[in-house]
Parts: C-alpha cells; structure tokens; sequence
C-alpha cells in the first residue's frame, strides 16, 4: 500500500517546543556572536512563587481585627544574638543591596531619603559606600563582598551593619558584572579600576575559603566594630538548609536569604535562569535550618529574590522570615520600564530610547548597558539626571507604604497584631509544586507533598 | 614614648582591640607590647592611630587587618589574611605568612622577611607587599593596584587576571597566570624596587628582579577572543 506523507496546512506552521523562536534566536545570537548574553534583572522563566499560596482568613475559627482601628505592629528588630545596637526598623520591608556603580549617585541618594522616612534600612553594594547614601539613609548596611571594592575600615566604623555577602541570588556561584560603560571615571577611582574597564568581581573572599574561616572573619569584623553592629550572611539560595545552618555556625546574626528571581544589574543570562532555586522553596529550607539549630527568633532571617507586593511580603513573614529586601521592586517604583521620566516638572516620553537599545516599556533589562531611559541603573551624565533624589524618593516611600498597609491588612484579616505572628499555619497552596516547596497544605487538603498524607 | 604591655595569657583579646581603637586616640605616642599572642586571631585589627604595635611570639588570621596608620611588628610567624584591607601604615612580619597575606590592601606596606603562603597579594588595591623569601600559587590574583617585591621564588599562576598592580621578582616563576606577563625593567622600576627594599630593610640587587605586569587583553569582552581563559 502507498503511504504519503501527511500534509496539513496548520502543521506546516507548527512551532517545535524544543527549538522554538527564542531557542532559534538564542543559537544564532551566540553564533554571530560568540559571547554568552549578558543582562540585567532576575529570572523571566515561570516559577513557583508567592502568587501560589493564599492566606486562610480569620472566620467562625479565628477572629479577625478591626482593619482600619485595630493596632498591627510592624517594628522589626535585627541582630539581636550577638550585637551591642541592633538594627530597630519601623517596618519590616528593607532595601537590597544594590551597587553605586550599578546605580547612579541620585538612585543611591533617593533609597536612603525614602528608607529613612518609612524607617527602614539600605544596604551598600558592590563599589563601596558613597556619602551621598551614608547622608541620606538613617540606616545603612554596609556589604563586604569578595571584590571588596571601595571596602574601607572607616566605611565600616561609619555603617550600622556588616553584611558578608556570599552570594546573589541571580548567580549563586558567581561574581559581579560591570560593563565598561559604567565605569566611569567615579566609579573607576572607587573600585581602583581603570576607567571603562569591563569589570569582573571575584566570586570568592580574598582571605577566608570555608565556614570555619569565615567565623574568624565574622570575629574581625566584631573586633574592628567593638562587637557593637551586626553582621549579616547573604547567600545566594542554593543548598540552602546547610547553607544557613553553616551561616549561623559561623556567627551570623541574621542570614539574608536571596532567591533566583533575585535581580543582578549584570550576569550571563545562563546563570539568571538556570542556577539557584525559587525562593519560596528557599524560604522553607532557611526556616527548617534555623528551627532545627533552635535559633529561630535568635538569628534573624531576611528573604529577597521577587518580592513585590504586600502580600509577598506577608507569605515570606508566615513563612518564618523576619524582613524582606526588595531591588527589583524598588527600581520600578523609581520608574524602571516605565513610559516616561519625570524631569524639570514635567513628563518626557522615553519611549525612543528604549527602542534604541532594542526594546521597549515592560520588556527592558538593559541596565548593564548603562542606557536605562528613566535615569535609574545608569553612570551616564545625562541619563542620571532623569530620576532626581527627591522625586524618586516619593515614589519609593509611597510605594514603601502600599506593601506596608496591604502587609498590616492581611495580618488583621489573620487576626494578628503583630506582622510578626503571621505563621506557616495561614496558608495553603494552590499548586501542588508551591505546597512541596513551600511546605504547606495543598488548598481544600492537608495534604503536604513529601510528608505522607 | 608610654610604653604599655598586654598580655593575652590573662587578657581578653577584646581589652586589647577596644583600646587600641578607643583609648589610644588621645594624641599621644605610644609602643604597645602584645606577649603571649599563641596565635590568637584578630590581633591588633582595625587601628586607626599611628601607634606601635609589637606582637612578640605567632599571630593567628587577620593580625593587623584593616590597619591604618600603625606599625604592627610580629616577630613570630602570621596567619591567613595578616594585614588583610590596610589602609595605610605598616606591618612587618618577621617569620612567615600564611595565605592571602596583604590581601586587598589600599595602602601601607606589608614586610614578610620569610616566606608567604597562597594567594599573597590576591586583590591588591595600592598597597604595597615586599616578600623576603618565596610566596605560593596565585598570587597577585585579580591584583588591582599597588606594587608586590618578591625576594625568592613565586608558584603557579603568578599575575592571574591582573589589572594594574606591579610585580617584581629576582628568583624563578613556576608559571604565569593568564593575562600577566614579562616586561622590561626601566629606571623607575629599578628606583621603586631599590626603594621598597630599602623600606623593608632587604638587601638584594634591584636590577636582579624582573617586572610582570598586565596585558590588558582580558579588560573588555571580546567576542572574536573566543575566551581565552
């Protein structure tokens, strides 16, 4: 019998799922170029999140408060295990470690003046501390990365507290980026780089190579701060549940936890999507290691990585965190993908300059090109000039303000009156995959994969 | 000059640092004397007064780290990462060094009369690093700014993925780390070694060291460079 082949109209047209447009543009793009992409912001691809749990609201069982009358404590106090002055914040929504370098001076300048007025903290980046962010936030954290550029002993006496940075995570396992464009001559002078240099950081400290290592250079810090500021681990979440547990072994007060919808301002594409894990699933596993040392309550936990919303930030705290740092977030409450720039009292479209770089509104993640068209992630002189401190610090506090409310609303509706009482037990999961990672009940059961039925 | 001694044996390491930063910034010279030091880490960290530090016996990780303005001997042996981050001033160690010595240091000079471990000098930033005798692999790695002389011999890698830190060394290279290579020495070079030397109390011929500094090929991504390393 005769066979032909079949042919339909519509699977002529048939995408393969494999090789599909962004795979056949991807393969070309590294042939052309022989250079793996570089960009910035944190993972694209659909992950298990916040989104996928739901809190069970106070009913017949549980008695709810009064959402507008009724008092909900949101004070947050860090590095209460070995520190003289702890950190105290109004609010338990802090600001990323974010580089100057990354961002300009006024962004760096426009986090302190919001951070300040909501009563929270900012952190330093990689490049060191400018005074224009030391002036500005009441509260800073000062990083001590492995390039340790721009790190100084009087920065360090001047910061409120050491954050010993690990890892990131939009690339556990890797270094920094800052493309030639951005290094201009200040933030040359501050990493004591040549100018325009394409910058790679080291991804390992200088002088320690273990846990056991870094408690004596947890004890440094200590000695040179007279054991008054505390010292923070941030990790890139990976292994995380042996991971923190080393953290807490090696004398941190608080772990900051970063998940792999964290951001970057640069890092190969290959890391941002494909190493680390989400960080609901790193939530659980930091919480299991700290109540497992019994050191929860003792040594603080902050979670990063894709927190957006006041209801993100009231999971991540049920989940067992005690603050949240958000980057991401923040950036586009400065206007980051936004339409226009606000500038001499009036809005400009920057629509063209998007196009320019080849993208659009939404879609950009050009920050490492220094081009950003709303004057955020840029060293450029003109560009900067796009987002003033004021005016970018009155977006971020107002943005600062929703995540509280909607935080505070969700913990009357638990019947809390305290962010802080907000726990595991208020929520379900949607999907099967949240209520692994998450290690809550699948909504309607009680049933959490991996813990029989 | 007020002379003052500390002796861990019976004090807390925590006395010595808290005074060295609080007490000693009244203006006055003063010599501390540290006994009994059993390679306790963190000595001495974090001074910002140019005061005399004197640790007698072994130093544990990070003696002197951070310094700024003081001179910190040791007459012993020192730890990983001994004047990690200085800023400026001086330490001189008169037995050997562990690894990561000077690392990431701005300023100051880093004396080891014996010979360094690993990574000696990895992340310089300006400071300055003379080695009496010979220092490991990797060392210089990422190397910034600032000037290393090296006595004896250097391991593997020396150089690797240097920005524009200057190298100089009289005995033998196992190996060159990418993107580091040989250069001519000029007069300067001579003077700066001769200098450097001279600081660190080491008599050796200047002219008998060669200079390694950057190629500058890995400053800018190059896509044609197929990632050379």
């Amino acid at each position: 019998m005769e066979t032909k082949p079949v042919q339909f109209k519509n699977l002529s047209r048939e995408e393969s799922y494999g090789f599909d447009r962004k795979t056949l543009d991807y393969i070309r793009n590294a042939a052309a170029h022989g250079l793996y992409e570089i960009r910035g912001m944190g993972a694209k691809r659909k992950l298990p999140n916040f989104d996928d749990l739901v809190f069970l609201g106070a009913s017949m069982s549980r008695y709810p408060l009064e959402g507008y009358r009724e008092k909900c404590l949101t004070k947050t106090v860090l590095g209460t295990r070995f520190a003289k002055k702890p950190i105290e914040l109004d609010i338990p929504i802090t600001i990323a470690g974010m580089s100057f370098g990354a961002l300009s001076a006024n962004v760096k300048e426009a986090l302190g003046l919001a951070a300040t007025e909501m009563g929270t903290s900012t952190t330093t980046g990689d490049g060191g501390m400018t005074p224009e962010e030391r002036r500005s936030s009441r509260t800073l954290i000062y990083q001590c990365l492995p390039s340790r550029y721009g790190f100084n002993p009087d920065d360090v006496r001047k910061a409120d507290a050491i954050e010993v940075v690990i890892g990131q995570g939009a690339k556990p396992g890797g270094g920094g980026m800052l493309l030639g464009q951005k290094v201009n001559p200040r933030v040359a002078k501050m990493r004591t780089l040549p100018e325009g240099v394409d910058q790679r950081s080291a991804c390992r400290h200088p002088d320690w190579t273990g846990p056991d290592d870094l408690a004596i250079k947890i004890q440094e810090l200590r000695e040179i701060t007279d054991w008054e500021k505390p010292i923070y681990v941030k990790v890139g979440a990976t292994r995380t549940f042996n991971d923190v547990k080393l953290a807490v072994h090696a004398g941190a007060d608080v772990v900051v936890v970063d998940g792999m919808q964290g951001g970057t301002a640069a890092t190969q594409t290959c890391f941002i999507e494909h190493i680390g894990i989400p960080t609901l699933a790193a939530v659980r596993q930091a919480v299991n290691a700290l109540e497992d040392l019994d050191m929860k309550g003792k040594v603080q936990l902050i979670v990063s990585g894709g927190i957006r919303t006041g209801a993100d930030v009231a999971k991540a705290l049920a989940m067992g965190a005690d603050a949240v740092a958000i980057g991401q977030g923040v950036l586009v409450a400065l206007g980051c993908n936004g339409e226009t720039y606000f500038q001499n009292g009036a809005h400009h479209d920057a629509i063209a300059d998007y196009n320019a770089l080849g993208t659009a509104p939404g879609f950009c993640h050009h920050c490492h090109t220094g081009k950003c068209p709303v004057g955020v992630t840029t060293q450029d002189a003109i560009l900067e000039q796009r987002l003033t401190p004021a005016v970018g610090a009155k977006h971020l506090k107002n943005y600062l303000k929703t995540l509280n409310m909607e935080l505070t609303t969700i913990a009357r509706a638990c019947g809390k009156q305290n962010v802080h009482h907000l726990e595991p037990e208020d929520l379900v999961a949607l999907t099967i995959e949240a209520a692994a990672m998450a290690g809550v009940p699948l909504a309607g059961t009680n049933w959490i994969p991996g813990r029989g039925f | 000059m007020e002379r003052l001694t500390f002796d861990l044996a019976t004090t807390p390491l925590r006395e010595l640092n808290t005074f060295l930063h609080k007490d000693i910034n009244d203006g006055k010279a003063r010599h501390v004397t540290v006994l009994n030091p059993d390679g306790a880490h963190n000595i001495a960290v974090g001074l910002d007064a140019p005061v005399e530090v004197e640790i007698v016996g072994h130093a544990g990780y990070y003696a002197g780290g951070m310094n700024k303005a003081a001179s910190i001997t040791i007459t012993g042996s020192a730890g990983t990462g001994v004047a990690e981050n200085m800023m400026s001033g001086k330490v001189h160690v008169k037995g050997f060094a562990s690894n990561g010595a000077g690392a990431s240091s701005h300023g100051g000079l880093l004396v080891i009369d014996g010979d360094a471990g690993l990574r000696c000098g990895i992340s310089l930033k300006g400071g300055d690093i003379v080695v009496g005798g010979s220092v490991g692999s990797f060392s210089a790695f990422m190397a910034q700014a600032g000037r290393m002389v090296i006595c004896g011999d250097a391991g593997d890698a020396l150089g690797d993925s240097l920005y524009e830190a200057v190298l100089y060394v009289k005995g033998s290279v196992k190996s060159l780390g990418a993107d580091a290579q040989y250069e001519p020495m000029s007069e300067a070079d001579i003077a700066a070694v001769a200098s450097l030397l001279d600081q660190a109390g080491l008599d050796h011929d200047p002219k008998a060291f060669k200079r390694i500094a950057s190629k500058r090929s890995l400053y800018h991504w190059n896509a044609d460079a197929n990632q050379e390393y």
